[in-house]
C-alpha cells in the first residue's frame, strides 16, 4: 500500500541531456541549451515553453567552477523562460536529485502544474588541484579537510571499513568499474564510450607507438591491478575506481499527473521520493554504508508501497566504485556485506537480477556533479520506454529507481518512477 | 573546567597547547568532538568543554597520493603520500586526523583496530606553520 502524503501525483513528460565529457569550447549555457533541445525531442507532443511555470536548477558550484553565482534566473532567461520563478538548488553532488524533489513538491502542493528541472556543472576549465579544492567544500572544511581528506579519500576510508567488516575482495571494486564501462560503451551520451579493455588496448598501442615496451596486461582486471596502468589516488581507490571530472547538463519536465497526457502519450510517474541528511563521516553510525541513503530509500519505498524486489533497474550514485556496492546494500538489493559478492557474481549487470547503472553510471557516463541526479532520470526514462538501444534491459521493465548522494553521504535523495500502460 | 571555550576555533587553539578538547552535555552526559554548543542527543544547551585523553583506535583510513592544494603545499604528492584516517577515541566519539608512523608502501598492512595515541603535526601553509591533529601507533 502506498502511503503518499502528496496532495497530487507528479509525472515526467520529457527528458534530455547534453553529451557528457570535457568541452573546452563550450560554456555551461551551451550545454544547458543542448539538454533542453534534447528534452523537446524526447516528447511526442510539441512543448509550448509558455506553459512552463517554474525552473529548478541543480548546480553544486558554478560560483567556484565558472565564477558565476545566481545561475538559475540567468539560465531561465537563456532558455527564453523569464519571468518565471527560477531557483538554484545546492546539495553538493545530490543537487540534481534534490532539485527534482523540490520541483515535485512544488507541483504536489498545487502551486505549479508544469516545472522544468535542470542539472548542470562545468568542471573541466580548472586545474586538478583547484577542482579537488572546489569539491572539498562539499565536506566539513573546518575539521575533515584540514585532517587531509579528499573526496576519493572519504570513500577510500569507507572502503577500508567495508573490507575490514565483511572481508571484501578488492577486485570487487574493479568489477564495478569494468561493468559500468561495458554499459557506458553502449551510451552515446557517455564521457567514456569505452570498455576498460578498449582503454587498456589503446594504452598498449600508445606505448608501442612511442617506442616503449608493450605492457603485458592480458585482461582488463590485470590492467586495473597494475599501478602502472591504474595508479593509486587514495588507497584502496585507484584512478579507475573514481568517476571522472566532467562537463554536462540534463533536463526533465515535470507536470501534475492529471494533465500529463496533454504533454506526452507515455509519461512516467514519480511514485516514491525520500531524502535524508547526516553529519560528517566520523559522526555516522556506520562507515560501511551510508545511513542517509538507507533512510531516503525507506521513505521512497514506503511512499511507493514497494520493496527493493519490485525495482527493475536502479541508477545509483557510483562516484566511486565502493559507493555502488554500498548503495546496493543501503537500498536493500542485497543483504549487508553481500554487495561486493553480488558485484563479482554479475548480479548487477544488465542480465543480472538487480541491474545497476545501465547508463554506465557516474563512472563511465561522467559526473558533472549538479547534472548527475537529473541525468539518472534520462536513463530510467529510456529503459522504461524500451528505447535504450543496445543496452536495453529485457523483460519490459516498468519500475526504475534513482539514488543521488551529496558529499560523502551528508545528503541522499531516492526517487522511484513507474511506467503505466 | 578547561580554560578553552566552546567556539569552533578553540579546538585548534587547544591543539597548539597539545590538548585535545571536545564537549560534554551536563544534562544527558553525551560527549562530542569537536566541541558543540547544542547537544545532538537531548538538545540541551548546558554544555561544558571536556578534555580528551588522546587515546584511540583506528576505524578507517586511506593513503592519499593525489593531495588537495594545502597538503600539496605541505610537500605531499604521489611520491610522498600520507595516511589520513578516522579514530575512535577512548571516550567514544570519532574524529578525522592524519595518521603518522605507518608503512605507507604497504597500505594493506595498516591495521584497523590498532591502538593510537594523539600527537600534533606542523604543516606549512602559505609560509605559516599551522598545528593539526595527528595520531601515531601507541
Amino acid at each position: 500500500m502506498s502511503k503518499s502524503k502528496w496532495s497530487r501525483g507528479v509525472a515526467v513528460v520529457g527528458v534530455g541531456m547534453s553529451k557528457f565529457g570535457a568541452f573546452p569550447n563550450k560554456t555551461s549555457r551551451d550545454l544547458a541549451v543542448e539538454a533542453f533541445k534534447d528534452l523537446k525531442k524526447s516528447m511526442n507532443k510539441p512543448l509550448d515553453p509558455k506553459k512552463i511555470e517554474a525552473f529548478y536548477l541543480g548546480n553544486f558550484s558554478s560560483d567556484q567552477f565558472e565564477k558565476q553565482a545566481h545561475f538559475a534566473p540567468i539560465l531561465a532567461s537563456w532558455l527564453g523562460l523569464s519571468p518565471i520563478s527560477a531557483v538554484r538548488v545546492e546539495d553538493a553532488c545530490a543537487s540534481g536529485g534534490v532539485a527534482i524533489r523540490q520541483a515535485a513538491l512544488a507541483i504536489a502542493s498545487g502551486e505549479y502544474d508544469v516545472v522544468l528541472v535542470g542539472g548542470l556543472e562545468k568542471m573541466t576549465d580548472l586545474q586538478i588541484a583547484e577542482i579537488t579544492e572546489a569539491l572539498g567544500t562539499a565536506a566539513d572544511t573546518q575539521f575533515e579537510i584540514p585532517a587531509g581528506f579528499t573526496f576519493p579519500g572519504f570513500y577510500a576510508a569507507m572502503a577500508t571499513a567495508y573490507m575490514h567488516e565483511y572481508g571484501a575482495d578488492r577486485n570487487a571494486f574493479f568489477d564495478v568499474a569494468i561493468k559500468n564501462h561495458k554499459n557506458g560503451a553502449l551510451n552515446d551520451k557517455a564521457q567514456f564510450e569505452q570498455t576498460i579493455e578498449q582503454i587498456m588496448e589503446a594504452k598498449k598501442a600508445r606505448a608501442v607507438k612511442k617506442g616503449r615496451p608493450e605492457p603485458t596486461w592480458k585482461t582488463d582486471l590485470e590492467f586495473l591491478q597494475d599501478p602502472k596502468g591504474n595508479p593509486n589516488i587514495a588507497w584502496p581507490m585507484t584512478l579507475f575506481d573514481c568517476s571522472p571530472v566532467s562537463d554536462g547538463a540534463a533536463m526533465i519536465l515535470l507536470v501534475s499527473e492529471d494533465i500529463a497526457k496533454a504533454f506526452s502519450d507515455s509519461p512516467i510517474y514519480l511514485i516514491g521520493s525520500g531524502q535524508a541528511s547526516d553529519g560528517a563521516l566520523p559522526e555516522r553510525e556506520t562507515l560501511s554504508g551510508i545511513p542517509a541513503a538507507e533512510k531516503a530509500g525507506k521513505q521512497a519505498y514506503e511512499m511507493a508501497g514497494l520493496t527493493s524486489y519490485d525495482i527493475d533497474l536502479a541508477e545509483v550514485h557510483d562516484c566511486f566504485t565502493i559507493a555502488e556496492i554500498m548503495a546496493s546494500e543501503d537500498l536493500g538489493f542485497f543483504p549487508r556485506g553481500e554487495g561486493w559478492k553480488a558485484a563479482m557474481d554479475g548480479k548487477t549487470a544488465r542480465d543480472g537480477e538487480h541491474p545497476i547503472n545501465t547508463s554506465g553510471g557516474l563512472k563511465a557516463k561522467g559526473h558533472p556533479v549538479g547534472a548527475s541526479g537529473v541525468a539518472q532520470v534520462v536513463e530510467v526514462w529510456k529503459q522504461l520506454h524500451g528505447i535504450a538501444g543496445e543496452r536495453q534491459l529485457p523483460d519490459n521493465p516498468t519500475i526504475g529507481l534513482t539514488h543521488n548522494v551529496g558529499g560523502s553521504g551528508q545528503t541522499c535523495v531516492v526517487n522511484i518512477y513507474e511506467r503505466r500502460d | 573546567m578547561s580554560e578553552f571555550a566552546l567556539f569552533n576555533k578553540e579546538f585548534f587553539r587547544a591543539l597548539e597547547a597539545g590538548e585535545l578538547i571536545g564537549s560534554k552535555c551536563l544534562d544527558c552526559g553525551e560527549v562530542s568532538i569537536p566541541q558543540r554548543e547544542i547537544c545532538p542527543v537531548c538538545y540541551s544547551h548546558k554544555i561544558e568543554v571536556e578534555a580528551f585523553s588522546g587515546k584511540g583506535k583506528l576505524v578507517a583510513y586511506t593513503v592519499i597520493s593525489v593531495p588537495p592544494v594545502k597538503m600539496a603545499e605541505a610537500g605531499y604528492d604521489s611520491k610522498n603520500p600520507y595516511c589520513v584516517g578516522i579514530v575512535e577515541l577512548a571516550e567514544g566519539p570519532r574524529i578525522s586526523a592524519q595518521i603518522l608512523d605507518v608503512d605507507l608502501t604497504h597500505p594493506e598492512l595498516i591495521e584497523i583496530g590498532m591502538d593510537l595515541q594523539m600527537t600534533t603535526i606542523q604543516r606549512e601553509e602559505g609560509g605559516v606553520q599551522k598545528t593539526y591533529l595527528a595520531f601515531k601507533p601507541a
